[in-house]
């Protein structure tokens, strides 16, 4: 059960099972974004309040898996109070991390997985690190990624409120 | 409907037939396979693969045009497909009423697109089933967008996950068609659909029945259930990807205009028009599945010899067994929806265990060689009127076993270990 371990590291399974920020902003004046996968039906809601070029606040609300609930909770944790840019940035060092495999993929004809993997500094992800084992499993892919996608969705939505 | 089997029908040689399936050979995570997801695609005997395999090697050519023997070869093979389809299902007249399409989902929407066009006005109302898999629910919502709206009601199902059809004079007055799962993909209850289907007909409606559960595992009939429709996908019925059938009641079928346009389903065409050619080829424009045609006379050939009626026997007693073990090992914790064990229900078991989620329990089913499906099942109303997300799906076959069973407990256990 390798494999198993390192897909539900303790860390996920903590944020599984007391997930962090959980709720919902009132709206307005927060902004609320709705992500949704269509293929298990898991879905996450986010209120954010952004103020001062700052994710002041962000509440998660909705139900899924372990994996589509802990990315989420770990997610709220890493961005609560930090500028947008920065997690514009978080967003983009998280996505590419999960899009290792499909990069793997797209490079490696013989479909061995021995292709160089594409960089990544796992260290500027800190805890969102642990959710690297579900690149081994690219249907979960899309259960972790679901509320990243969301909340770059909302800071657009945000940004073009704003302009 | 109960399926009951005949008494004394002999039962299955489990362990002699598992050696017909070459995939069963193979192992998960070091472990042998535990195929419990046929109710979404079942796996191929040899027999089949073989079939067509030797299709390609000495027959293969397009039907219905050349003059040279191996294409007249092709044609023949692909029209004894229509044949023994049609008998399987007790079809009165095979070779004119067997359409092929390429799945249960496109022979729906084919009803849905030339029956429906032409038989459907803005304001009629249909009946549904709340059990119904999208495939029998989203083609009559776009056909009523596209001719200014349908009411489509629903047969509401119980706390046992059955049909309530206490009020079902009432339901279907006034009603154009009644779609019916013949067997719910997501709880397996096989509802009483010749009840419906009288009650129907009385009303003054047709009838059309999603066949894609029951026909693989169970003796149908298609004038004894009082169906005018029927549809089913080879790819559950043991056969490969890639084909379906709609049995359609002839009269019906001559009515009805075509589906998609192109080669063969036409008499004459002109600059300015076009006349169709009659069923079934009106309804298989383009070059139809042949090798699939072949490879599903194999299949149905291979149920046959078994004898539906005993596979049938063997999953009933099965699903019992299944039932009663899960109550045995995990109690309260393991809720399987769906009616009671009983002749009214196949062999799909759709699980929730303690609060883990169904992702996460197949997951964990998947390291143990499980094969099981997670998700909603493409039966969204019905999850949302159950009243969770996903469940865990274990759906048997002729070829599923005791030790099967075991398996699946030893995986949902180690899930609740982890979650727990």
């Amino acid at each position: 059960m390798a494999d198993l371990e390192e897909l539900y590291r303790e860390i996920i399974l903590d944020h599984y099972r007391s997930p962090r920020n959980r709720g919902e902003l009132d709206s307005p004046p927060a902004h609320r974004v709705e992500g949704f996968n269509p293929l298990c039906g898991d879905e996450v809601v986010i209120s954010m309040l952004v103020e001062d070029g700052k994710v002041a606040d962000l509440k998660i609300a909705g139900s899924g898996c372990s994996i589509s609930q802990s990315s989420a909770s770990l997610m709220s944790a890493a961005v609560k109070g930090k500028p947008v840019g920065e997690v514009r940035q978080l967003i983009s060092t998280f996505k590419g991390m999960m899009s290792i495999h499909e990069a793997a993929l797209e490079h490696d004809h013989d479909g061995d997985g021995s292709d160089e993997p594409v960089e990544i500094d796992l260290d500027k992800l800190g805890e969102l690190a642990a959710l690297q084992g579900v690149v081994k499993f690219p249907v979960r892919i899309k259960c972790a990624t679901l509320s990243w996608n969301a909340l770059a969705q909302g800071l657009d939505e945000v940004a073009a409120e704003v302009s | 409907m109960a399926v009951t089997p005949p008494a004394g029908t002999a039962p299955l040689n489990v362990e002699a037939l598992r050696k017909d399936f070459p995939l069963l050979t193979r192992t998960v995570h070091g472990r042998p396979i535990v195929y419990l997801d046929s109710a979404s695609s079942a796996l191929q005997p040899r027999s089949v693969i073989d079939a067509m395999t030797a299709y390609y090697e000495t027959t293969h050519a397009n039907v219905h045009r050349g003059v040279y023997a191996t294409a007249e070869a092709a044609t023949a093979l692909y029209e004894r497909a229509r044949v023994v389809a049609g008998r399987f299902i007790g079809a009165p007249s095979p070779a004119h009423e067997i359409v092929f399409t390429k799945n249960t989902t496109e022979s729906l929407n084919l009803v849905a697109h030339s029956w429906g066009r032409a038989n459907l006005r803005a304001g009629d109302a249909i009946l549904l089933t709340e059990m119904e898999h999208h495939a029998n629910i989203v083609p009559w919502m776009i056909l009523s967008e596209e001719i200014g709206g349908l009411d489509i009601r629903y047969i509401p199902i119980d706390g046992d996950g059955r049909l309530a059809l206490d009020d079902l004079d009432a339901l279907v007055d006034g009603v154009k068609l009644v779609g019916i799962s013949a067997m719910s993909n997501v709880l397996g209850t096989i509802p009483p659909v010749a009840r419906v289907a009288e009650a129907a007909h009385r009303a003054g409606a047709i009838v059309v029945v999603d066949g894609a559960q029951l026909v693989p595992h169970a003796p149908v009939d298609v004038t004894a259930l009082g169906a005018d429709f029927l549809a089913f996908s080879a790819h559950k019925t043991m056969g490969p990807t890639g084909i379906g059938v709609l049995w359609g009641r002839a009269a019906l079928l001559d009515a009805m205009g075509p589906f998609l346009g192109g080669g063969g389903m036409i008499l004459d065409v002109k600059l300015d028009s076009f006349r169709p050619a009659p069923p079934p080829a009106r309804f298989e424009a383009g070059t139809p599945p042949i090798a699939e045609a072949v490879g599903l006379t194999a299949a149905i050939q291979y149920l046959s010899d078994i004898g539906i009626d005993r596979i049938r026997a063997h999953e009933l007693a099965l699903t019992n067994h299944a039932l009663a073990r899960l109550d045995e090992k995990l109690g309260a914790d393991c809720r399987v929806f769906g009616p009671p064990a009983g002749p009214d229900r196949g062999g799909v078991m759709s699980l929730a265990y303690r609060d883990v989620h169904a992702h996460d329990l197949a997951q964990v089913l998947d390291q143990f060689g499980v094969c099981v499906r997670p998700g909603h099942h493409c039966a969204k109303p019905l999850m949302r009127k159950l009243g969770v997300q996903a469940t865990a799906r274990a759906s048997l076959s002729l070829f599923s076993d005791e030790h099967d069973i075991e398996v699946l407990i030893e995986g949902l256990l180690e899930a609740g270990r982890l979650f727990g």
